[in-house]
């Protein structure tokens, strides 16, 4: 058993489905957002605003959102943690992975907030 | 004439590896490239590499041979030659001994933690723990693997966690005894596998199943391992 702190479930399994489910999630938020500009008989800002203005359609949308969040910090940290390693950089390794980390996850939330700030606001 | 290369490194003398380029007259029979090594060595006593069975059993000389991991002795040069040149290096991602022979502690290792023996402590009954063929079948493609290591060598993702992910070797060995009907101690062995590291750095690259020379398929049991984690957590 190898233990980490910084994995976003701390459990392998729990990563993986994780990132199993947020894939599909996006998926279909993409087909659907696909569809949605596809199908418009003008994209003007008025429909793009009323699209946004379902409350399903919001929740789909931070859905995917939180999706994202989850889907690309199982994806980041696999990287930095396959790459930025001690076996890899020598010990000042963990400084630089631990950075990156908090870096990602700084970016990866301001993206959530910023989302909801979007789809509430006026 | 064969043009061969092969990668030399003596840590006693030598600063550095680097490769050293040898012409070879097949006579123009089709070796097998274990005798292209015997042969070379025979002119060249200080060549360091591992062999032993040399029909493809005991799994001594994996080497990377052309870009390839396989074992020097049931790989002929037919099969791997290209355009007259035969390139051989030492299996990569573990430490070099000396020219083709690695340290495979990494690999033991992680073949340890798996803990790879029967653990049952029911009384064992007179004469032995009986399976049905059905149960016997499991053990199929599993019980064949001859630690060549081979595919753990192979694998990116072992060569980035060679000391945290188990890699296609150990985990094939984990399933063989998950699938075992007379072990007893499934839970506690998926207990021990279920971190982000031990299996799950796995991404389903499959370069362990296009190398194993045992036509084995580490990829499926990493599988059946996933799903038996899966069933008992959700
Ligand atoms: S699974 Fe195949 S390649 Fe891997 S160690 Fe066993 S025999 Fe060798």
């Amino acid at each position: 058993m190898v233990t980490s702190v910084t994995s976003l479930g701390r459990s392998g399994l729990y990563d993986w489905l994780l990132q199993r489910v947020s894939a599909v999630v996006l998926l279909a938020w993409f087909v659907c957002i696909g569809g949605t500009i596809l199908g418009a008989p003008e994209l003007t800002f008025v429909y793009w605003k009323s699209v946004f203005s379902g409350t399903a359609m919001r929740i789909f949308t931070l859905l995917a959102l939180v999706s994202l969040f989850a889907h690309a910090w199982v994806g980041m940290w696999s990287v930095v943690t396959d790459y930025l390693t001690e076996r890899m950089m020598g010990p000042r390794a963990v400084v630089l992975r631990l950075t990156v980390q908090v870096v990602c996850v700084i970016v990866l939330f301001s993206y959530v907030v910023w989302g909801v700030q979007i789809l509430w606001g006026n | 004439m064969l043009r061969v290369s092969l990668y030399r490194y003596n840590p006693e003398v030598d600063d550095e590896p680097y490769m050293q380029d040898i012409e070879f007259d097949t006579g123009g029979k089709d070796l097998m490239v274990l005798d292209v090594l015997e042969m070379i060595k025979g002119d060249d006593p200080s060549l360091a590499f591992r062999r032993s069975c040399r029909e493809g059993v005991c799994g001594s000389d994996g080497l990377n041979i052309n870009g390839k991991n396989g074992l020097a002795c049931i790989t002929p040069l037919s099969e791997v030659v290209k355009k007259g040149a035969l390139v051989v290096r030492p299996l990569p991602g573990l430490p070099v001994v000396r020219d083709l022979v690695v340290d495979m502690t990494l690999f033991y290792q992680q073949y340890e933690k798996v803990q790879p023996y029967l653990i049952n402590n029911t009384p064992p009954p007179a004469i032995e723990r009986l399976q049905s063929p059905e149960e016997r079948e499991k053990l199929d493609g599993l019980y064949e693997c001859i630690l060549c290591a081979c595919c753990s060598t192979s694998c990116p993702s072992f060569w980035w966690n060679p000391d945290r992910f188990i890699g296609p070797a150990g985990l094939l060995q984990a399933y063989r005894f998950l699938a075992d009907s007379r072990d007893t101690a499934t839970d506690e062995r998926l207990a021990r596998l279920d971190d982000p590291f031990s299996v799950f750095r796995c991404h389903g690259i499959q370069n362990c199943v296009a190398v194993c020379p045992k036509g084995l398929n580490p990829t499926r049991a990493i599988g059946h391992i996933r799903n038996m984690l899966l069933q008992r957590a959700t």
